[in-house]
């Protein structure tokens, strides 16, 4: 390889969510994060970033899980993921140590390293080289833990400007959280849904086709309630939009009974038949 | 006042099933965040003011056995007198002695959370002296027998309807829905009780340790009128209240005002010095500091002693998705919201209030608009803590947290467990790719559906990728030997 000395080595931190529920998040990061020139692995010994134990006050599953976590990503240059959330726990990892412990000081290496993977490409990269179509308005939700836990506003606004066709629809309250809050959406169901009412009536509010964001946590909630609502808006992570990828089924959609676009010409009919 | 907070779940599900509260709580939300936001746009260097703040706190707080004995020595030298109280008991019982000690009948009380957390109006009641509370707001709660649902705008639970209805039972006058005719209606009642009162009670927002001062803010004025006019004044506060001089208090009513209600500067800002001087026009013959510790010093030093900075702005609640759907009653005790369920578990017990901190989900809001970087997310998690480590969590978080965290740490199996739930969930949600109703998981899809995962995991996926790749990469080294 050419520029190899110079290119980027990038652990990507899959997460449990995308790892389970949409790989294709996984897939488009990796895309993205070599068209800016990275070379990207995926160490296998990954697992969760520990946050389900971290806030419900287990702390001693935390530090084995952070442990774990942290060998699992030594001696990369950076580690990127799909979400502020998770990226954001790796951030909590130098807390869970006393300074003086061995283990405190590689945690706050892998902080050093960790990126959620928009801010990455624009904080850390500069990169400005997106090369991706959307025909349409969305909507981009900011998502608790990256808004005020890593500073995520301007980035992915700065990176979906990049594509072509895209409209963007700012609803109400997009800072405001979706309800889903990990273990609270099903140790508070009641209030976790009156939340994610809320975000849904913003959304359609804002007249956007599809709503974005960059965690799935939040993103599996909202288009849960939309898919409950009856709504047509889709719901897609960012990097589906910035990597192409949006041919596939949205987040509760599938290939199966994907809805015919109200504005395909026959011959699109036809084809499909 | 009962604490229903071991109810909190119930009580959330009623709240958000009040549509008069919800319409209430619509008001709310709409109201202060916006004018919090505005203020501080106006204010460049709010956020500096912040920082320094914060830090200024942190030396009261790790000077505080200095400041107050310089606060009580001043206020001792004014002519007054300061009575130390451990207790909610303490408190009550030295307030009820200086009452009976001036014969007192009624007292009329200024807003005071403090005298909410020691339960002082039932205290008084039971013992034959008669409260009169003369903020709007607590007026008309005590009017209706209720209690506050937030810290500075006590009946924002209610609606003019409800206050239309309590003054037309109570003053036996016309019913009327125009606000300032209701105003008009309180004003003319309290000002007779204003009168007659023997004693008045009011709050601290501040406590100046060089002038030996008491200060309170209000919007209404009532607080003067509690204060100068009856022959005795009790300042009803808490250790934590004290700075050191008149300037370093005006850092803090500059945030206060804006973070609250969105003003620069609260209408009245008023400082008693020690009981009415020969000179003076008005005032009270005697003065009163009742200085309330009620678990306060045991946070000095630990985890949570960064909560003793809070200036009781309210802001935390105001910007709250939890509280703005459920209400400040649903917390069930005195202090709702991010702020109280911090609170509460040190003044109640963890045991009784466990389920207010695990009530956010650690969005993050509350801490970004604290005018004292209050870490609230953090100091909730830690409740959590001591909920787990003394077993007190409901067992399924217990032995689900505890069964998937054995997994979690064994990359191996945990990704046999996702390849195995992953199929699970796919198969529940068959061709459409959503799952309507999930067994166990009744508390997302009661609401809501969940989508299925779209297909195998991501590892299934990607090492499939790698291994056709590596064979691709093979096959023409193979033909080549």
């Amino acid at each position: 390889m050419p520029n190899a000395e110079r290119s980027p080595q990038v652990a990507l931190f899959v997460t449990c969510l995308v790892d389970m529920f949409r790989p294709e998040i996984g897939f488009a990061s990796i895309s993205l994060l070599q068209q800016a020139g990275c070379s990207v692995e995926v160490p296998e010994r990954q697992t969760c970033c520990g946050q389900p134990a971290f806030n419900s006050g287990d702390r001693a599953s935390t530090q084995d899980i952070a442990r774990q976590t942290i060998e699992a990503f030594d001696g990369y240059e950076y580690v990127v993921g799909p979400s502020g959330s998770c990226i954001g726990m790796l951030h909590h990892y130098p807390e869970l140590f006393e300074a003086t412990d061995p283990w405190h000081a590689r945690a706050q290496d892998l902080k050093a390293r960790a990126f959620e993977i928009s801010s990455f490409l624009v904080d850390v990269l500069q990169f400005r080289g997106i090369q991706s179509e959307f025909d349409g308005q969305i909507s981009y939700h900011d998502s608790c833990a990256g808004l005020r836990e890593l500073g995520i506003k301007t980035q992915p606004r700065a990176l979906l400007s990049q594509v072509v066709g895209l409209q963007l629809s700012e609803m109400d309250e997009s800072e405001t959280c979706c309800g889903f809050g990990g273990t609270f959406c099903v140790k508070y169901p009641d209030i976790s849904n009156r939340m994610v009412e809320n975000k849904t009536a913003n959304t359609a509010a804002s007249g956007a086709g599809t709503l974005v964001g960059g965690d799935l946590g939040c993103l599996l909630n909202m288009a849960g309630k939309l898919k409950r609502q009856g709504h047509e808006i889709q719901t897609r992570h960012l990097v589906e939009i910035l990597a192409g990828t949006c041919d596939l089924a949205a987040i509760g959609e599938s290939e199966a009974r994907k809805p015919t676009r109200a504005t395909a010409s026959p011959y699109d009919l036809a084809k499909q038949l | 006042m009962q604490i229903t907070s071991p109810a909190f779940k119930q009580n959330a599900r009623i709240a958000l099933k009040d549509a008069s509260l919800q319409k209430a709580l619509g008001n709310l939300k709409a109201g202060f965040p916006v004018k919090r936001a505005q203020a501080v746009a106006r204010l460049p260097e709010f956020d500096a003011l912040r920082d320094e703040a914060r830090d200024l706190k942190n030396h009261i707080l790790e000077n505080l056995d200095i400041y107050l004995e310089q606060f009580e020595n001043k206020v001792v030298q004014q002519g007054g007198q300061v009575h130390w109280c451990r207790s909610s008991d303490d408190a009550c019982k030295t307030i009820l002695d200086i009452c009976k000690q001036v014969d007192a009948k009624t007292v009329t009380k200024g807003k005071s959370m403090v005298s909410e957390e020691i339960n002082l109006n039932d205290y008084l009641e039971k013992n034959g002296v008669t409260p009169v509370e003369t903020d709007l707001g607590e007026y008309i709660l005590q009017l209706r027998g209720d209690h506050p649902s937030h810290i500075i705008a006590p009946a924002i639970h209610l609606n003019l309807e409800d206050v239309s209805e309590a003054f037309h039972q109570h003053h036996h006058r016309p019913k009327s829905d125009d606000p300032a005719v209701l105003m008009r209606e309180a004003r003319e009642v309290l000002r007779e009780q204003f009168v007659a009162a023997d004693v008045g009670i009011t709050g601290a927002n501040f406590l100046v340790a060089e002038t030996g001062s008491t200060l309170i803010v209000t919007n209404e004025g009532n607080g003067d009128l509690t204060q100068t006019l009856p022959k005795t004044h009790i300042v009803v506060t808490s250790i934590e209240k004290v700075v050191p001089t008149l300037e370093d208090m005006t850092l803090f009513l500059r945030l206060l005002a804006r973070s609250a209600t969105g003003q620069e500067f609260t209408v009245y800002n008023t400082l008693s010095s020690g009981p009415r001087r020969e000179s003076d026009q008005d005032g009270p013959e005697n003065f009163h500091v009742v200085l309330i510790d009620n678990g306060r010093s045991d946070m000095l030093g630990g985890e949570l002693q960064d909560m003793l900075r809070c200036i009781r702005c309210s802001a935390c609640m105001n910007h709250c998705p939890v509280y703005g759907a459920v209400g400040g009653h649903s917390y069930g005790w005195v202090y709702p919201g991010p702020m109280g369920s911090v609170l509460t578990p040190q003044m109640v017990g963890i045991d009784k209030a466990a389920l207010l901190p695990n009530a956010s989900t650690f969005c993050g809001k509350c801490e970004s608009v604290c005018p004292v970087r209050i870490p609230l997310p953090k100091l909730m998690r830690h409740w959590r803590e001591r909920e787990f480590e003394q077993h007190l969590s409901p067992r399924a978080v217990r032995y689900g947290i505890g069964g998937w965290a054995f997994f979690a740490k064994r990359p191996r199996l945990y990704r046999l467990l996702s390849q195995a739930s992953n199929l699970a969930l796919r198969l529940l949600g068959g061709k459409k790719g959503l799952i309507h109703r999930l067994p166990l998981g009744a508390g997302w899809t009661d609401g809501r559906d969940m989508p299925a995962p779209s297909g195998k995991t991501f590892m299934q996926q990607w090492q499939a990728k790698q291994q056709a790749q590596q064979k691709q990469q093979q096959s023409p080294q193979e033909q080549q030997s």
